[in-house]
């Protein structure tokens, strides 16, 4: 058979679809299991990250999650009740859009006055590399976080947040070099997600 | 013909030098110069461009006489786009934490104009196993200026390597300040031209 003729074009392009669809179905689903348990694994890993908890093996994470961390609902918003080292610290989830795609992060508060930072961990889904990514890959970055207070005195407005210029030292954070895009992203995601929960609120739920 | 003949061995390692994707045939520059502002990023691309390279190689010249010459790139991009995902999944899957890091270059792999430029001007006209050699001859060659791009523009521009401080701290106290401009994409292209030009000076003859 001519490999120029039509009939021979369009069945070959046919056969061809339908294997390589057969096999990336079939690899999806035989390995769907193993890629769900490590998306749930690394869920944990990232919330122990912001807990300045970071790099522990795959088992240790599992075992120290689950002896300190609890998983709490309030009107359907997820948060988590931790405790480290005698102090409770509560872990909220955030979710954002960064320049190219979305990030999604884990912000620690201090349990005792609800407004000092006690850790967090930023992820993303596809910021370039060495610029946007470094909101994940900058362990450094992150650590500036630790100690910025949320609120300012007598205010309820989220003041924490990721700035080129920082004007308040106690609630702002340098945005990343060369990825003022993502940085804005970041920011944004603080405020949106901070205001959705009410934090003094969870505050006395936890205190009683 | 034996695996490492004289004319096999050219067509490993021209592309490494002589016949360099970047330098020479001019390929893969937008991907070269996005992931090498560190050089981490631009050694684990150049690794996965090298392995998706040299595999997508052997597949399109074990079958390069029955593919439709009419419909023949349509071919090239469906293998090297399954060969991507069936090797992201199974990452997925295994090595979650690696996954995680390649993740954000799946993308420039499939549009790597150096896989499509090696299918089309080498895997159709050749046996499986030069193919794999031609892959990755042109997946190290790629790495090598990746490599080259990445470590100038980490040291210069963040003052480490492989996010290891080199220039120490009291350097910086006495006044040295990082060149932010080599964080930026723009220095990439400024520098990858130095390298081209360094290269055709002292290492390349024109035919």
């Amino acid at each position: 058979m001519k490999t120029t003729s039509n009939t021979y074009t369009i069945i070959y392009s046919v056969v061809l679809v339908v294997i390589v669809a057969f096999l990336l179905a079939f690899v999806y689903t035989a390995l769907k299991p193993m890629q769900d348990a490590n998306v749930a694994l690394d869920k944990k890993k990232q919330i122990l990250n912001s807990l300045n908890m970071r790099n522990l093996p795959s088992d240790q994470a599992e075992q120290t999650y689950n002896q300190i961390i609890q998983k709490q609902e309030v009107g359907n918003k997820v948060y988590y009740k931790c405790k480290v080292k005698g102090k409770t610290v509560f872990v909220f989830p955030l979710k954002g859009m960064g320049l190219w795609g979305g990030i999604s992060g884990f912000l620690a508060v201090d349990g005792y006055d609800m407004k000092t930072v006690y850790g967090v961990y930023f992820n993303h889904e596809s910021e370039t590399a060495g610029l946007g990514a470094e909101i994940k890959d900058n362990q450094k970055w992150q650590e500036k976080f630790i100690g910025k207070k949320i609120f300012n005195d007598g205010s309820s407005d989220i003041a924490l947040g990721v700035k080129k210029v920082v004007k308040n030292p106690v609630s702002e954070v340098d945005a990343v070099t060369g990825a003022t895009l993502t940085s804005n992203g970041v920011d944004a995601m603080l405020k949106d997600c901070l205001k959705a929960y009410n934090l003094p609120t969870i505050r006395t739920l936890a205190n009683n | 013909m034996a695996l490492f003949s004289k004319q096999n061995k050219e067509i490993f390692c021209n592309p490494l030098n002589l016949d360099n994707p970047i330098m020479v045939q001019v390929l893969g520059i937008c991907s070269s110069l996005a992931v090498t502002s560190l050089l981490k990023p631009a050694i684990v691309m150049g690794l996965a461009v090298t392995i998706i390279t040299a595999f997508s190689n052997v597949i399109i010249a074990a079958i390069r006489n029955t593919i439709p010459n009419r419909i023949r790139i349509i071919v090239q991009l469906v293998v090297v786009a399954a060969l991507v995902t069936i090797v992201s999944q199974i990452l997925k899957a295994v090595a979650y934490d690696v996954s995680v890091q390649l993740s954000v270059y799946v993308g420039l792999i499939i549009t790597n104009c150096i896989l499509m430029g090696r299918l089309e001007a080498f895997a159709m006209t050749n046996k499986p196993w030069p193919s794999f050699l031609d892959g990755v001859g042109n997946g190290l060659g790629y790495a090598l200026i990746l490599v080259i791009v990445g470590a100038l523009r980490e040291f210069v521009g963040r003052g480490s390597l492989l996010g290891f401080q080199l220039i120490p701290q009291s350097a910086y106290d006495a006044g040295y300040m990082n060149n932010g401009m080599m964080t930026m994409s723009a220095m990439a292209l400024i520098l990858l031209g130095c390298v081209i030009w360094v290269h055709r000076a002292y290492f390349y003859k024109e035919k």
